[in-house]
């Protein structure tokens, strides 16, 4: 019914979340987001901004009114390639690129981002190499991507794969740190941490949370 | 005057030809450096995007190790040429320094494996300490083989001066320009030295990522210039590696040379191919004093 001929769907203030703006705001010196006065000048800078699916300024302003479903489903947050252009123009200085990177951690740790996309999904494996090896391998990473991704695409590539096989600017050794289980223990210690504090986090300091 | 060395992880796969001719050039420039033992990965933005904590722990680790190392070798400076690796270490800085919050957790995370950094270590970019601790005129000093005609359009991508750089200015940096200047080559005038190549767009959503270098290419040839400079791995891998799926999708043929400054910096100091790692190259460096030059843009600077 609401999408009756090409209308966009209409969201309700029922619909909303208010506590999300606080969630994402609880990063540090994330509170600047409350200053945004909506003048656009983060998606003018941002060189991808005509392919995402909401502008960044839309997404402060989606965040701001508690559109929490809508943000972290898009891929807006996953298309930003971290570029700061926008944080560094914005005349609030708001620290967007750190806001998308807040709405990726949510978005995983919800399971809510975008499946069937390549971004996430290398996000993913490039976290689980470098949990277990403490480095990155560029080769077995893009295996994993395509694979997980678009199989398809690894065929495509292949033609590139094998020419940077022989440059020698690839191999399939997998890199990796001597010491693991230091590096291990190092990050054991930070595994139920989060630098966004949850709606039970957020009552308790007193925010008013719905 | 003395470096710690991070390399980071393109340095083994794609990024090779950096390390190479970076370490050559800093042979030639008499600079020692010594590479940080047992390092591990910055987190880069992959990372961050999981568990931003996690992610300065690891850059907290190496923080650990080079000070455990600079007991010996006395640098506390540590060189740092990926784009990504020295905004990740830079970022997870800033943030050890102004949140106690996270400086805490942080200190109980290394604490568990017997590691401690007291904030001693700087994180500095190969284009800083050449410009400013080495000096350009010792790079001119040691030009041997001054570049005539090459025409440079430098290219610094985003995330070395942006947002956490204090060595340049975050609009209009100049710090390569004036290295390759030294090196006696043209430098060409450009407005988007700074603008994103699509970082790894490229491989995850290729559409986006091909338009994203494919305008580099093109406006920097536009202006004329015959050989791009990067101070990225990442971006010398978008922009020269790509060049034919570009040709492809956008049926017109793209073929710019795009080198690492350091290489154009080893060629100027007469060091060997090899030793630079040019046969890496995809797009090979001709040498323009033995080409027909075509007519260049209006927007050579000397």
């Amino acid at each position: 019914m609401d999408e009756w001929r090409g209308w966009p769907k209409i969201q309700f203030e029922s619909e909303m979340d208010p506590s999300f703006a606080d969630e994402i705001a609880s990063i540090p010196g994330g509170d600047k987001l409350f200053s945004c006065i909506q003048c656009g000048t983060c998606s003018g800078m941002c060189p991808l901004s005509p392919c995402m699916d909401y502008t960044p300024r839309q997404i402060i302003a989606m965040i701001r009114a508690g559109s929490r479903g809508k943000v972290l489903a898009s891929r807006t947050t996953w298309l930003c390639a971290s570029c700061y252009a926008c944080s560094v123009e914005c005349p609030k200085e708001i620290k967007i690129t750190d806001i998308m990177y807040a709405a990726k951690r949510l978005a995983i740790r919800e399971g809510a981002y975008p499946r069937h996309f390549g971004i996430p999904i290398l996000a993913n494996e490039f976290f689980k190499a470098v949990e277990k090896y403490g480095r990155s391998t560029e080769s077995w990473l893009t295996v994993w991507l395509f694979l997980k991704s678009d199989p398809i695409q690894f065929f495509k590539f292949a033609g590139l794969g094998a020419r940077l096989f022989l440059k020698g600017r690839i191999g399939a050794k997998r890199d990796s740190v001597k010491r693991r289980g230091e590096l291990r223990s190092v990050l054991k210690v930070l595994e139920k941490e989060h630098m966004i504090k949850s709606k039970r986090e957020l009552a308790s300091a007193g925010k008013e949370v719905v | 005057m003395n470096y710690l060395y991070y390399p980071g992880c393109s340095s083994s796969s794609t990024g090779r030809p950096y390390e190479e001719s970076l370490l050559e050039v800093f042979k030639k420039l008499d600079v020692p450096v010594s590479e940080l033992e047992d390092w591990n990965c910055c987190g880069a933005t992959a990372y961050m995007a999981i568990s931003e904590l996690k992610a300065f722990a690891l850059c907290a680790r190496n923080f650990a190790l080079a000070e455990r190392q600079s007991e010996s070798t006395g640098a506390t400076d540590m060189m740092v040429p990926c784009a990504a690796c020295y905004l990740g270490l830079n970022k997870a800085q800033r943030y050890l320094h102004d949140h106690a919050e996270i400086r805490e957790k942080v200190k109980d995370a290394l604490d568990a494996a017997g590691l401690e950094y007291q904030g001693r270590v700087r994180v500095r970019h190969p284009l800083d300490i050449i410009v400013n601790d080495i000096g350009i005129d010792r790079v001119t000093s040691l030009v041997s083989r001054p570049l005539e005609g090459y025409r440079v359009a430098c290219y610094y991508g985003c995330q070395i001066i942006r947002p956490y750089a204090d060595f340049d200015d975050q609009h209009n940096p100049t710090s390569m320009e004036r290295i390759i200047k030294a090196l006696g080559a043209e430098v060409v005038d450009w407005p988007l030295k700074t603008r994103c190549c699509g970082g790894s767009l490229t491989g995850t959503a290729q559409d986006l990522g091909l338009r994203l270098s494919k305008m580099l290419l093109d406006e920097a040839s536009r202006r004329g210039c015959n050989v791009v400079a990067t101070a990225c791995p990442l971006c010398q891998f978008n922009l020269e590696c790509y060049q034919p799926q570009i040709s492809r999708r956008f049926g017109k043929t793209v073929d710019v040379p795009v080198a690492f400054f350091t290489q154009l910096m080893g060629m100027a100091f007469g060091l060997g191919r090899r030793e630079l790692g040019l046969q890496r190259l995809f797009v090979p460096l001709r040498d323009p004093s033995r080409e027909k030059v075509a007519a260049g843009g209006s927007h050579v600077t000397k």
